[in-house]
């Protein structure tokens, strides 16, 4: 029998329901007009936003939050809504370096801004020393929050590249972890501090 | 989230022309700093705003100046930059100290000082979505209900404690507050500011519709004077204090000259204590001071049916924080 993995399930189901979504439309069913367009218009603006370094520009509708932005119009979707209400840390992207939740923060006021989201850590298959220390020090259990947690812990060792593991909490503090594995989190930052690679 | 419109001002009058505007033209218009509060308030369909008028674009109130006279501070500068700023670390330390021990980074770095200060309460009934006294009803749901952490002074008719953590720092400090609105500025003392809900339920402070909290002024505190923010929470991180105070004192040779201590989390405006501060005047600031200082510092306090530990709370931590500045 051939093994489902958990991503296998969800991108079956998920096609289930995108399936079921198209076929109104093939009929021509009267649902198509009600899909394709919103039922208020909600005022929208072109930005330019800066997100690993790569230039996007967009219209995104005024309303829309830079998490949604990120996730729902330019398939980031490393960046996670937990609580979308700025109360978990699992939306955590840098702007300008610095982190903020991007559940609360507006793409409009983002425009002219330089992102950096969880995707951008990586370059290849080379690893940001944080998420080799992640894997390593298990810092991970369901990984919903981590994403959040990598960019908190990268704008902390970016200014700090020696914490000590009370400045790692502190840093942290706004990242909540469903998990509870604090202390793995706090272990895989300081061992990545430890090894001395300051991310390029 | 219900639409709205995004407009980015370039200077105070665009952004006071843009509310009045908005109301001429019957439309709800709201002020967006940071925006993590307001968004939030949008989300949970506690206000819901036709246009947002984005302070971020309003040049030059991101600024902190400096000189012999004090310091102003723009509305729009950041919680982190302000708890990160290094004159303000040494000179006016209450303020750093109570930026810093708002919510979390990613809160801070977003966070204006005027957001902070004009904040809505977070009692549990308002952000619920009942409608008391500051959602425009006639009732507050705290004297019957769940009131452990409302107000033990200045409540009624409305029990809420005034949320924010750099409020009573700048009524220690002495600040003053710049108003800007459709009749130009006006300048209120911090203390002034703040409205017990016996004067108005609905509303925490002075502001009139279209109306911004511009700049902050502190004045530059006299030689020999120490300041801190103490805050207790009901966890390490990342909630509002549940009782804190801000101290200012100007000592002379070991002796207090002047005192100015101002709770937080008690009121629903930042509570000064002058009876204390009275005390302390001219006194060698002791433990048995101290402690006779926490015991002044509750009198006149009238405790909820749930709220009561925060009287000996309250005792302890004016005691402490006069001694940690006597030290």
């Amino acid at each position: 029998m051939k093994p489902i993995s958990r991503r296998l399930f969800i991108e079956e189901t998920g096609l289930g329901i995108l399936s079921t979504t198209v076929l109104p439309s093939v009929t021509g069913s009267p649902v198509e007009a009600q899909v394709n367009s919103p039922a208020v218009s909600a005022p929208r603006t072109k930005i330019t936003i800066k997100v690993n370094d790569v230039s996007h520009h967009l219209e995104v509708e005024d309303r829309w939050t830079l998490a949604e932005t990120l996730r729902d119009h330019l398939e980031l979707t490393g960046t996670k809504i937990g609580c979308d209400r700025g109360e978990c840390g699992a939306c955590t992207v840098l702007l300008n370096e610095k982190p903020i939740y991007s559940c609360s923060y507006l793409s409009v006021w983002a425009d002219g801004q330089s992102i950096q989201t969880v995707e951008g850590l990586a370059h290849g298959d080379h690893l940001d020393p944080l998420q080799q220390a992640f894997i390593e020090h298990d810092g991970p259990q369901c990984g919903y929050c981590t994403s959040g947690q990598l960019m908190s812990a990268r704008a902390l060792l970016n200014h700090n590249p020696s914490p000590t593991a009370k400045e790692v909490r502190r840093a942290l503090s706004g990242n909540i972890c469903r998990c509870s594995n604090y202390n793995r989190y706090v272990e895989s930052i300081l061992a990545a501090a430890k090894r001395g690679q300051k991310h390029a | 989230m219900k639409g709205f419109t995004n407009v980015n001002p370039k200077n105070l009058t665009q952004a006071v022309t843009l509310l009045s505007q908005a109301q001429e033209s019957g439309k709800k218009a709201a002020i967006a700093g940071g925006g993590s509060d307001l968004l939030g308030m949008i989300k949970d369909d506690l206000v819901s705003p036709d246009l947002l008028v984005n302070l971020k674009s309003v040049g030059g109130l991101d600024k902190i100046e400096s000189n012999t006279s004090g310091l102003k501070i723009g509305g729009s500068v950041t919680l982190a930059t302000l708890s990160q700023h290094p004159l303000i670390r040494s000179k006016y330390k209450a303020l750093a100290e109570a930026a810093d021990s708002v919510a979390t980074p990613q809160i801070r770095n977003t966070a204006t000082l005027a957001g902070n200060l004009c904040q809505r309460p977070w009692c549990w009934y308002f952000r619920a979505g009942f409608p008391c006294f500051k959602a425009g009803g006639r009732k507050c749901y705290s004297v019957m209900g769940e009131n452990q952490l409302h107000a033990i002074f200045g409540g009624g008719p409305s029990f809420i404690v005034h949320p924010s953590d750099t409020a009573p720092a700048l009524v220690a400090l002495d600040a003053s507050f710049h108003v800007i609105g459709p009749a130009g500025e006006r300048v209120a003392s911090a203390a002034e500011f703040f409205i017990l809900p016996s004067k108005n339920a609905a509303t925490e402070n002075i502001l009139q519709p279209n109306e911004i909290l511009a700049e902050i002024h502190i004045p530059a505190p006299p030689q020999q004077t120490k300041s801190t923010y103490a805050k207790i929470m009901d966890r390490a991180t990342w909630t509002h204090a549940v009782i804190s105070a801000a101290v200012s004192l100007e000592m002379s040779n070991g002796v207090c000259k002047r005192a100015s201590i101002v709770l937080g989390g008690v009121a629903p405006i930042p509570w000064p204590l002058p009876k204390v501060g009275q005390m302390l005047a001219g006194q060698k600031l002791t433990a048995q001071l101290a402690a006779q200082a926490g015991e002044v510092a509750v009198s006149g306090a009238h405790p909820l049916a749930k709220n009561g530990y925060k009287i000996p709370l309250t005792k302890a931590l004016v005691r402490r924080t006069l001694l940690s500045l006597a030290a």
